[in-house]
């Protein structure tokens, strides 16, 4: 009986704690969105729950600032690099995973080192590159620029995933007499479909929240996106237009939320496999 | 004279030559084409640029008297030069590579005309590159896109710290020139920047500790909490838990800023609320250093969480049943079962974590940009990394070689930390590619 008494105890610590940590952890985003409702426009609030709800500086950020023609920038974007670099990725990690050619191992070891630099640091030499080729301010060299970095940050992953998927099954294929391209096509792909969610996924999600290099990169208020238009939202009246700001945060998170934890599933195997594969 | 030993001399004369002769007219045709293409380029462009590449240009742009009247002109412009440069090194590097290439298929062709067999027509040799090098045409794509867009930046990078271009010295008004090593030294030796270099560095690698420590730790403590038997709604707890990653961060990092406001943030105000003072918490450096890591906290537990509970569902049951037997309390199970299976999976994710905390720009600039200021410092606050002060060094302040400087210092700091826990990790070394 004491037994059991203790059981319970444990277990109502350990609730509390959850609670208090889901508490912690929701904080943020309920306050922004609170926040996003509430009259006038100062960060200061006594309460938690506004007093009074208004859609206004929703509305207002509709009507006022660029922030429909930024939104279609991103996902025009966000959607391009996220195909391009899923293409590039699939291609390049395929063929390291899978052929045994002379130089797959510098090949690897290139990509690793590459790695290793901080990506801010070729910054400049893209800077001048795009502008000697004319392509400054253009979304075309965002995309360009985005899906070759996104190949070279997840490359590991996805050579993992495909190191998991039996030979055999190539091996049968090849047997029936399906080309390279046939066996990458209708094999490999479909059976990559977890890790394409999960590089696709992580793709997206730098694109749509890149504000340093986009902001290098566009150089008008037309072209912007939207992480770049936030973030000058925040850094130049941060303080007199809070509510602002929290409606636009809101819209910018709420897409790339939604669909993390609608795909919740896939994240969790890319993490786990990207963790124990390297 | 053996047909190889003729193609091959034929080749190494003229590149196609090899091949016409092996009766690969369409071949030869294009590999003529492209050793025309390449000593006309060479002479006229390349070796131009190459140069440039050495000199960084001669011709400083300033007033020059033309006449009678003075005219602005335009100098070189070194950066440009370098660009440039290096392209046409990497042109030529391409070119000698299909050199190289051409010599090896005169001979090859060759040798087996020498055995009787007749040379593959162009139809027959697109098929054969097809079969037999499948992984070099996939990889072709990705490849020029790396070239291009990170190994020439970054090759540019890092000869950049080996210049002197910093402010006030900018191009198209100065040239920029060579100077060696200068940089290094005036990093080490030069009191302004050595003093800076050296508060950063500390705070980088007790900031990279500290937060892969507190992550990691706050992860697997909650994974297990979670996972505890008796616990109901799983599940539910876990996508609550989830959410701060599902937000992006960039997101988060700006609203936490506003949380943490000194003045009118809800934090602050919650503590007042309960009859405590506020807390400085993004202008005291001591306190701008504890927000960083709790936002931290935040952000990168649910990751280990994730990676936890799934090492968690692992581990078999009657393990814990058997402890049990044995008389173990849950604090012994902790320490003897979980936490060593745990940490033995995860021990490359700490190793990367660690990595990627040594570069985590996003928490530090969002939340703090770095600040407060700190009047010791060369353009640097308590609680900037190396990272977001090669930014500010390159971006706002114009010093762009010793921002260079800067990223070849994360760059040997993250690669020997790096080499050092690959070579103990056991899932490393049965990977095939360490060497």
């Amino acid at each position: 009986m004491r037994r059991g008494t203790a059981t319970t105890f444990k277990l109502s610590i350990s609730y509390l704690i959850l609670i208090i940590l889901s508490l912690v952890s929701l904080f943020p985003a309920l306050w922004i969105v609170m926040s996003s409702f509430k009259v006038g426009n100062s960060l200061f609030s006594d309460t938690f729950i506004p007093r009074e709800f208004t859609f206004e500086h929703y509305i207002n950020l509709f009507q006022n600032t660029r922030y429909p023609t930024w939104f279609m920038n991103t996902l025009k974007v966000a959607t391009l690099s996220t195909i391009f670099g899923t293409f590039l990725l699939l291609l390049s990690s395929y063929a390291i995973s899978r052929y045994r050619f002379a130089g797959r191992r510098s090949t690897l070891t290139t990509l690793l080192v590459l790695q290793m630099f901080p990506g801010f640091m070729a910054m400049i030499a893209i800077y001048v590159l795009l502008n000697t080729l004319g392509l400054l301010n253009s979304h075309w060299a965002l995309v360009l620029v985005y899906s070759s970095g996104a190949m070279v940050t997840n490359v590991f992953v996805a050579k993992g995933f495909f190191d998991t998927i039996p030979k055999s099954l190539e091996d049968a294929a090849r047997m029936d007499g399906a080309s390279h391209l046939r066996l990458f096509f209708s094999i490999m792909i479909p059976l990559s479909r977890p890790m394409l969610t999960y590089a696709g996924l992580m793709i997206f999600n730098g694109c749509f929240v890149d504000f340093i290099f986009a902001d290098l990169i566009l150089r008008t208020e037309d072209q912007r996106t939207l992480a770049v238009g936030l973030y000058q939202m925040v850094s130049q009246r941060n303080s007199t237009e809070f509510t602002l700001f929290a409606a636009g945060a809101v819209l910018v998170a709420m897409p790339v939320t939604l669909l993390f934890l609608f795909l919740q599933r896939f994240l969790v195997e890319g993490l786990t496999a990207g963790a124990t594969k390297g | 004279m053996h047909k190889k030993t003729k193609a091959l001399l034929l080749s190494i004369l003229c590149m196609g030559a090899g091949q016409l002769y092996n009766r690969q007219y369409l071949k030869g045709l294009l590999f003529l084409a492209i050793y025309a293409a390449g000593w006309y380029s060479l002479l006229n462009s390349l070796l131009g640029y190459m140069q440039g590449l050495i000199t960084l240009g001669v011709q400083p742009s300033g007033m020059v008297k033309v006449g009678r009247l003075t005219k602005m002109v335009e100098g070189d412009h070194s950066i440009f030069m370098m660009i440039d440069g290096l392209i046409a090194l990497l042109a030529v590097l391409l070119l000698v590579l299909l050199y190289v290439l051409n010599l090896r298929d005169a001979y090859l062709v060759g040798q087996s005309r020498d055995q009787g067999e007749p040379p593959h027509t162009f139809l027959q040799s697109l098929r054969e590159l097809n079969r037999k090098h499948f992984a070099y045409l996939v990889l072709a794509i990705p490849a020029v896109a790396v070239l291009f867009l990170t190994i020439l930046p970054i090759i540019f990078s890092i000869l950049l710290a080996f210049t002197n271009y910093a402010d006030p010295i900018l191009p198209p008004a100065n040239l920029v020139d060579w100077v060696g090593f200068d940089n290094f030294f005036k990093m080490v030796n030069l009191k302004v920047w050595s003093s800076t270099f050296g508060g950063v560095l500390t705070w980088t690698l007790i900031w990279a500790v500290i937060a892969t420590f507190t992550t990691y730790v706050g992860g697997v403590l909650v994974a297990v909490l979670i996972q505890q038997p008796g616990i109901r709604f799983k599940k539910l707890w876990r996508t609550v838990l989830i959410v701060p990653f599902a937000i992006p961060s960039m997101i988060s990092l700006l609203v936490m800023r506003n949380m943490f406001n000194n003045q009118f943030g809800p934090v602050n105000g919650y503590l007042r609320a309960l009859g405590l003072d506020g807390i400085p918490w993004l202008t005291d450096p001591f306190w701008a250093k504890v927000t960083v890591i709790i936002a931290n906290m935040w952000l990168g537990i649910p990751v280990t969480m994730i990676l936890a509970i799934g090492v968690l569902t692992t581990i078999p049951k009657d393990m814990y049943e058997a402890a049990e037997v044995d008389g173990a309390g849950a604090v012994q199970k902790f320490r003897m079962i979980t936490l060593p299976m745990v940490l033995f999976a995860t021990a490359p994710v700490l190793i990367m974590q660690f990595a990627g905390n040594i570069n985590n720009f996003n928490v530090i600039y969002l939340l703090t940009g770095g600040e407060p200021v700190n009047a010791n410092y060369q353009y640097a606050g308590h609680t900037d990394l190396l990272v977001t002060w090669l930014y500010k060094l390159a971006l706002n302040q114009s010093q762009y070689s010793f921002a260079s400087v800067i990223g070849i210092v994360i760059f040997l700091l993250v690669a020997s930390f790096s080499i050092w826990s690959y070579r103990r990790t056991r899932s490393y070394k049965e990977e095939d590619m360490i060497a």
